[in-house]
């Protein structure tokens, strides 16, 4: 039944992001020494230090801590901000917008313009701009995103002077403006793994036997590449958009810190330099959530939009 | 031909069982596989984008074991007399905030990156075999505990993970490569199990047993040696992947700690003192703009040229 394998994931997804936040645990707990002594300096008193401990919990063992927390989430409690007292919950919905549209903007651009150049290098093979095309894709894939992001930021903001770049801007306009270079930053490597992907998915198709069949049929180039071919090498493209958008959501934090824009990656970086260990858990606990659930998604709609793979796991 | 199904689907590297025979299924003596090496290099090498890619990798790899000789200063020489020099014959490529020469630490930094990636992969690889292995091997509740553990460490971005882990433990060499090794275990583990699972029931393995073979004997004379190509791969393809993540968790000041050059602390220096000028940051965008991709071509050589099938699926 294709409802039972919906429930089967959905659970599959949900241990995952338990087991994930208890292994988290489990390592800090693990690791030798005292956390106190780590997340507040040597310098710190033996009596601030114990009252950290007991706010934070640390004097329990693992398992209760790792109850208490997950008895927390289930009531949309994430915690305390040790410093500002605000609740981590109203830190991370503050965050969350400024990089979820950065994500969403950077898959958007990689898509737009990934997919008709991985269509146009499968559909002009050995031609030289397909060479030239897997040249730049290869450069683009293999640079870091946050290294492809200084060259931006000296590019734009030293050389050319086009500022203002940094932060996140107010007004929708303004957002807009400063969410541009980043986004850029982040998805041109994306292009080139899509431009990759589509073009040798599409090779694939093309060379089924089907397509030689419409060929015969005298069914028109153009019809036959966006209709037939298409749809099919697409497939392997959406299961790929789960790991990209998962990686995207990890570069997300990186280029956020270079451009000082307000997000999840500058919130956990803020974080983790203050010791502020709620927060810390809180933003890692949301990012594993929207993680998994994009996997989830993605991998739910693959099976969607093929029917072979509807059928192969209903049978299976 | 019918196509396999493969047991992990999305694994990143899929190794058919027919391009296994030329791969060491049987034992061969040193001096075949030996041949067997030097033919895969030749392969490597034919294609142009492998030719750059090997070239560069023995580059960085002879910076790395010869730091001291190529080195033209003490890379944590300071000299506060000449701050921010410019490149020139003195200094190749110019001087930092404390007057270092940046091309001797540069050159330094291989030995970090190096060092970094490779103890990394080699703990998260064998951590991974090991458990691909034992999850192939025994009950299926623990292959399901294995299972779930590879799906939690895969739950974060890897970026997340580390920046998790090192701000609780505080920042050092140890840590980045432990952390790095953690994040790589589920992807040579499930690569592993995958390969383990469709070799356990080849013909050859079968008369293994009826000869007599212990479990023990088979699992490492002729499952693990059948392990190593697809795993060999991912290895080499998540060389680029681990040099970014310690030039970014260095970048950010959780890696590699100060005086220690490294390529990420490289670039933040250069970063941080872009007032004073761009070379040194632009300097180290390019090393490791040009090592990423070097490391990233050799292993898409070393991939197409083990298992040509998988070009297709890039």
């Amino acid at each position: 039944m294709a409802g039972h394998y919906f429930l089967r994931r959905a659970a599959t997804a949900a241990i995952s992001i338990v087991s994930a936040m208890t292994l988290l645990f489990c390592l800090i707990a693990a690791i030798p020494g005292d956390p106190a002594s780590v997340l507040l300096g040597p310098q710190a008193s033996a009596e601030f230090s114990r009252q950290f401990i007991e706010e934070m919990g640390l004097n329990r063992p693992v398992y209760e801590r790792i109850l208490l927390f997950f008895a927390n989430v289930a009531t949309g409690n994430l915690g305390v901000d040790v410093i500002t007292g605000r609740t981590v919950s109203a830190i991370v919905l503050a965050a969350l917008p400024s990089t979820i549209s950065l994500a969403l903007v950077s898959i958007l651009i990689a898509v737009a313009v990934g997919l008709p150049l991985g269509i146009f290098a499968a559909t002009h093979r050995g031609s030289p701009s397909d060479a030239i095309l897997a040249v730049v894709s290869i450069i683009f894939v293999s640079m870091p995103s946050f290294i492809l992001g200084i060259i931006f930021l000296v590019v734009f903001s030293v050389w050319l002077d086009w500022l203002p770049i940094l932060g996140t801007g107010t007004g929708l306009g303004d957002q807009l403006q400063r969410l541009i270079l980043p986004a850029a930053v982040l998805s041109l490597g994306y292009i080139g793994l899509l431009a990759r992907l589509i073009r040798s998915s599409m090779l694939e198709v093309l060379g089924e036997s089907y397509i030689r069949t419409s060929r015969a049929f005298g069914i028109s180039n153009w019809r036959i590449t966006y209709a037939y071919a298409l749809r099919n090498a697409l497939l392997p493209t959406l299961a790929a958009l789960g790991m990209i958008a998962g990686r995207v959501l990890g570069g997300a934090v990186l280029i956020e810190i270079l451009f000082a824009r307000q997000g999840l990656g500058t919130t956990l970086y803020d974080a983790i330099v203050s010791r502020n260990f709620p927060v810390m858990q809180g933003v890692v606990f949301v990012v594993v959530v929207i993680f998994v659930l994009v996997q989830l998604v993605v991998e739910l709609s693959y099976s969607l939009v093929d029917p072979r793979i509807r059928a192969k796991r209903q049978e299976g | 031909m019918a196509r396999q199904t493969e047991p992990a689907a999305g694994t990143a590297t899929i190794i058919r069982p027919s391009t296994l025979g030329r791969l060491g299924a049987a034992p061969s003596s040193g001096r075949a596989r030996a041949r067997r090496f030097g033919d895969v290099i030749r392969r490597v090498a034919a294609r142009p984008g492998g030719f750059i890619g090997l070239l560069v990798v023995a580059l960085i790899l002879l910076c790395a074991v010869f730091a001291p000789q190529i080195a033209t200063h003490n890379p944590d020489a300071i000299d506060l007399a000449h701050r921010f020099a410019p490149p020139s014959l003195e200094h190749f490529f110019g001087t930092d905030q404390l007057g270092r020469d940046l091309f001797s630490r540069q050159i330094h930094g291989s030995r970090v990156a190096m060092g970094v990636a490779l103890s990394a992969i080699l703990i998260g690889l064998s951590l991974g075999v090991v458990l691909g292995v034992a999850a192939a091997y025994t009950t299926s509740a623990v292959e399901r505990a294995i299972t779930i553990l590879f799906d939690a460490i895969s739950s974060f971005p890897s970026i997340i993970l580390a920046l998790a882990l090192v701000a609780v433990v505080g920042p050092s060499l140890l840590m980045v490569v432990l952390v790095v090794a953690l994040t790589l275990v589920p992807q040579f583990g499930r690569v592993t199990l995958a390969q383990v699972l469709s070799v356990i029931n080849m013909p050859f393995i079968e008369a293994e047993q009826v000869i007599g073979a212990s479990k023990l004997r088979i699992v490492i004379h002729h499952v693990i040696p059948n392990t190593l190509a697809p795993v060999g791969i991912l290895a080499a393809m998540e060389v680029p992947v681990v040099i970014a993540l310690e030039a970014a968790l260095s970048f950010l000041g959780l890696g590699i700690q100060p005086p220690l050059a490294s390529w990420g602390s490289l670039l933040q220096d250069g970063y941080q003192n872009l007032s004073k000028g761009y070379t040194p940051a632009i300097i180290a965008c390019l090393v490791l703009a040009i090592v990423t991709l070097g490391f990233t071509l050799c292993g898409e050589a070393l991939r197409d040229a083990i298992d040509p099938k998988s070009r297709r699926r890039a």
